[in-house]
């Protein structure tokens, strides 16, 4: 079993709601999970799973009133300390973000600010955390440029993202993310909306960055061959809540969650295609209201009278390995 | 860029043409003639028919109409309308030269401060939203766009002029005479910018960009001044440049309640008067103004949204 | 193939006129598919596949003659469709259906169900409209939808269920060729493969071709017998999927290839040598469109845009090296 590097960030119980006028949604709802310094956790599951919630939460962009972290805890062990980021205050909280930890997003043509310069953009956590002057944060910015392949960044530092492909839009996000050399990456789906070669750069060149600067990333994402690319540690959300955790081998040759094995079987794979594919019945629940049994229940091969009042809480496999299924874990199912 | 604004150009004059065209027929058309109007006030004045010819071949009505309609347009390109029927000692030129200037600096005064105040709530009111501040800046825009401007004038005369009589109910002589016929012009204005600038920048502080922002760690202050307004201008623009433009037109209600000697009232009258050469002169300046503020708002979009481009294929 | 083709495409060109310069006198084009050969046999699916840009969906479009082809020609059971028009295209129009990627987008949201199912059969005038309900009916069984869905709005329905519906569209005039272009894209992963499946099901019912556009390799070579590859509006390669995945022959399918993530962490991390983005078809490269990226390119690849040629049997590829 691999040592573990020491714990960085960890997620403990956390829960967030959405309250609409028409109801709550329970979009997390009891998550926890850690991610050790310099590994990559892959948080994996389909949409509406609350992954990109969590992240949000971890991050405290969750916008109220609507949006409410209603539980839990996210301790960041930083220097020595421990601190509770759920406790800081605003502007404490506005000090972490784009310097402890980053945060890169899905769409790269939406997330940038379409009337400012790139140069700009990516100036502004130098500015703001690291107290650059405006040369110092533009010359910054062009071997930032340099550093993640974007060719003359001299110019294309006073370029706006319209200018910009959609690679290498992505490329300035993580450029701007990785400025002021986080502990922590969290991508949201951050090849999701890019050509498949693209993706392939932008992957090759957060590896990169990580090895060079020591990064921990969460890597969000429903592919699972991003996963089995990128990801370490493997944690697989279902319905606001993680259904499995493992190493990446774990999750990938022995999958013990039947929401993990399901989905395993139901992707195609490249030249292994059988006649039909496995797929889940159903659909996924609708969030709107709390978990009291397994969500997963009414869809699931091996679902019997007490999983519909037993929460899944998260138990351990071995010593890496949990599972959320109580049938799992007692050994009743193969 | 270049072939976008030689075509606005030659739109312009295109169209300065046919809405010359139209308006020199559709006058001729109206019943009654310039005469008729001053006789109708004042029974005494009834002119007697061998005046009223005398008066028609002295300002050219004699002659067909086409006639009179080539000689408007001669007299139009080198900036010669005549003289006012109804002010006869004057020619329009000369009006506008002496009115004209008023009815701008109070339609500049105006827009600035409409501008400041109705963008100024409409931000307050956005970063607040869903607040009591919100709640109230949304309730006095409504206000203050239903009211007309001149009961607003009125008020104000009232109010602050007569009974607490701190500012002159009248006239034009210095800024203290600035302020209420300023503010009066101002309400309707102040209200739809208001408006505009509030949904704009909610809209706006929905975008992925300012999730960007703020995870960048950036103060919320400088996400709302420098990634929110930026971006939600444009509506506010669009809005506003039509705005501006009859603004400088002359406020009809505003500058006879608190006689401001601008051009206003010649506008309102002259049709009733079949003023001819006024009503013409009124109508182009009109339509030129109009005009120069789409154009405008057009260049200013190019300005601040560098993905506005006017060079073709894009 | 000893039978003949359902749908061949001759040289099928689509090019769309840019005006660029300063006083916007100059003109250029953007060609979006290139001198494309296709055929396509009864019964089978064929995949299409590229990046942004490649021209594969517009490809379809032209093929429905949705776009109007700038030159070349489309071949449907042996008839020109360039010649066609009015009832007689109409008529041809009655074969080949199509399925789109955002199943939301393309359905009316304010008609129902069964008045989406049914409008096709309205247009052309097929049975009674007693007959067409029932056939509406009918179509929601066939895609595995409740028959109470008939009186609902598409925006009742989850991206799965409003791509089923689409599907039952597509299939209410009985058509021979079906193009889905990128129909399980903007679908979760579980979803897909109901999709998926239902499709596959559903070839073998109604005995159906296909044309399957996707940027999903995997999703694809699952669907097809047969993958195209498309580059900057070139068909780059084509052949059985199986040869297309496993031994490559275009320089660029095999960088497609190798830029899959693969869903087994066992895997070697190779380091993927395509660099620079995938370059916009206005300005396109002389010669072979590939050379400017190709870790293979030789003086000649930009001088001479090499020829698509049978390598191995059944499995062409347009490059000078393969």
């Amino acid at each position: 079993m691999k040592a573990h590097t020491p714990e960085l960030l960890q997620v403990c119980d956390l829960q967030t709601q959405f309250h609409l006028a028409e109801g709550i949604v329970y979009a997390v709802n009891g998550v926890s999970y850690t991610v050790h310094e310099g590994e990559v956790l892959g948080v994996v599951g389909e949409s509406g799973c609350g992954k990109s919630v969590t992240a949000l939460s971890i991050m405290r962009l969750i916008q109220g009133p609507i949006g409410q972290i209603v539980a839990g805890q996210v301790l960041l062990h930083d220097q020595g300390r421990t601190t509770d980021l759920l406790t800081l205050s605003l502007q404490e909280m506005e000090g972490v973000r784009g310097n402890k930890i980053s945060m890169i997003f899905q769409d790269p043509m939406t997330s940038l600010n379409p009337v400012l310069t790139i140069g700009y953009q990516l100036a502004e956590p130098l500015k703001r955390h690291r107290g650059m002057s405006d040369t110092q944060a533009t010359q910054e910015a062009i071997d930032l440029l340099d550093r993640v392949g974007i060719p003359e960044p001299e110019v294309r530092v006073k370029n706006y993202p319209h200018q910009f492909s959609g690679g290498m839009r992505q490329r300035a996000m993580v450029a701007m993310a990785m400025a002021c050399r986080p502990r922590l990456l969290i991508a949201d789906e951050p090849t999701t909306a890019l050509d498949v070669t693209i993706q392939a750069q932008i992957l090759d060149l957060i590896r990169e960055l990580r090895t060079q600067i020591g990064t921990a990333v969460i890597m969000i994402t429903h592919d699972l061959g991003v996963v089995a690319e990128m990801a370490d540690q493997v944690a697989v959300m279902y319905a606001g809540l993680i259904v499995e955790n493992g190493s990446v081998l774990q999750i990938f040759d022995t999958p013990r969650h039947p929401y993990t094995q399901s989905l395993m079987s139901s992707i195609p794979r490249l030249g292994n295609w059988p006649r039909r594919l496995r797929t889940i019945e159903g659909a996924p629940p609708d969030l709107h209201s709390p978990i009291t049994g397994c969500p997963f229940a009414e869809r699931c091969e091996h679902h019997v009278p007490r999983c519909d009042t037993t929460f899944p809480a998260l138990g351990r496999l071995s010593e890496d390995h949990l599972c959320a299924c109580w049938r799992a874990l007692e050994g009743e199912l193969a | 860029m270049g072939r976008y604004i030689l075509q606005r150009i030659l739109a312009f004059v295109i169209i300065l043409y046919i809405v010359a065209t139209l308006t020199f027929f559709l006058m001729h058309a109206i019943p009654g003639g310039p005469w008729d109007a001053l006789a109708l006030q004042d029974k005494a004045k009834w002119i007697p028919e061998g005046i009223v010819a005398q008066l028609n071949e002295r300002y050219g009505l004699d002659k067909p109409l086409w006639e009179q309609y080539v000689s408007f347009l001669s007299g139009a390109i080198r900036f010669d309308f005549g003289y006012s029927f109804y002010n006869a000692t004057r020619t329009v030129v000369e009006l506008y030269k002496e009115l004209f200037p008023y009815s701008v600096h109070l339609g500049l005064l105006t827009m600035a401060f409409s501008t400041v105040v109705g963008v100024g709530f409409g931000i307050l009111a956005a970063i607040k939203q869903g607040t009591w501040v919100d709640n109230l800046s949304t309730v006095l825009a409504l206000f203050s766009m239903v009211v007309p401007a001149f009961v607003f004038a009125v008020l104000l005369q009232y109010v602050v002029g007569v009974r607490l009589g701190w500012l002159p109910t009248g006239g034009w002589n210095g800024p203290k005479y600035w302020i209420l016929p300023v503010v009066a012009n101002s309400m309707g204005p102040i209200g739809i910018l208001q408006r505009y600038t509030r949904s704009s920048m909610v809209e706006v502080m929905r975008a992925n960009y300012v999730r960007t922002a703020r995870a960048k760690g950036m103060r919320e202050r400088t996400v709302m001044l420098v990634h929110v307004f930026k971006n939600a201008l444009t509506p506010v623009i669009t809005v506003g440049g039509p705005m501006a433009a009859n603004m400088m037109t002359g406020s009809l209600f505003v500058e006879g309640m608190f006689r401001v000697p601008g051009i206003g009232m010649y506008s309102l009258t002259a049709i009733g008067n079949r003023d001819y050469p006024m009503i013409m002169a009124n109508t182009l300046v009109f339509s030129t103004i109009i005009t120069l503020a789409y154009l405008g708002t057009d260049l200013v979009y190019a300005l601040i949204d560098p993905r506005v481009s006017y060079s073709k294929g894009k | 193939m000893s039978t003949a083709p359902l749908l061949q495409t001759v040289d099928l060109t689509k090019s769309f006129p840019i005006r660029r310069g300063f006083f916007g006198q100059k003109l250029l084009r953007l060609v979006a598919v290139d001198r494309v050969n296709l055929s396509v046999y009864p019964g089978e699916t064929l995949g299409l596949v590229g990046e942004s840009g490649c021209g594969k969906s517009t490809l379809g479009l032209t093929i429905m003659r949705l776009y109007e082809s700038t030159s070349g020609t489309v071949l449907f059971q042996g008839q020109d469709l360039g010649t066609v028009e009015g009832d007689k295209l109409r008529k041809a129009r009655r074969e080949m259906q199509m399925i789109f990627q955002d199943p939301f987008a393309s359905l009316d949201p304010r008609m129902r169900v069964h008045e989406i199912l049914r409008e096709p059969m309205d247009i052309h005038g097929i049975g009674t409209p007693a007959e067409r309900e029932a056939e509406a009916r009918r179509l929601l069984d066939v895609v595995g939808l409740p028959s109470d869905a008939a009186q609902r709005f598409p925006n009742e329905f989850s991206g799965g269920q409003q791509q089923r519906i689409g599907i039952a569209r597509a299939l209410a005039l009985r058509p021979k060729l079906l193009i889905c272009d990128e129909p399980v894209s903007a679908l979760d992963v579980s979803v897909q493969a109901q999709i998926l499946n239902l499709l596959r099901d559903l070839q073998e019912q109604f005995n159906l071709t296909y044309i399957f556009i996707a940027h999903n390799i995997a999703v694809t070579g699952f669907m097809s017998r047969r993958i195209g590859v498309m580059y900057l509006g070139r068909l780059v390669e084509i052949g059985p999927s199986k040869a297309i995945v496993t031994e490559p022959l275009h320089p660029y399918t095999q960088a497609l290839i190798a830029a899959v993530p693969k869903p087994d962490p066992k895997l070697e991390k190779v380091k993927r040598t395509l660099t620079g983005d995938v370059p916009s078809p206005i300005a396109r490269p002389s010669g072979c469109p590939f050379h400017p990226r190709c870790p293979r390119a030789q003086e000649v690849c930009a001088t001479e845009e090499p020829a698509i040629r049978e390598i191995k049997p059944g499995h062409l590829a347009a490059c000078h090296f393969a």
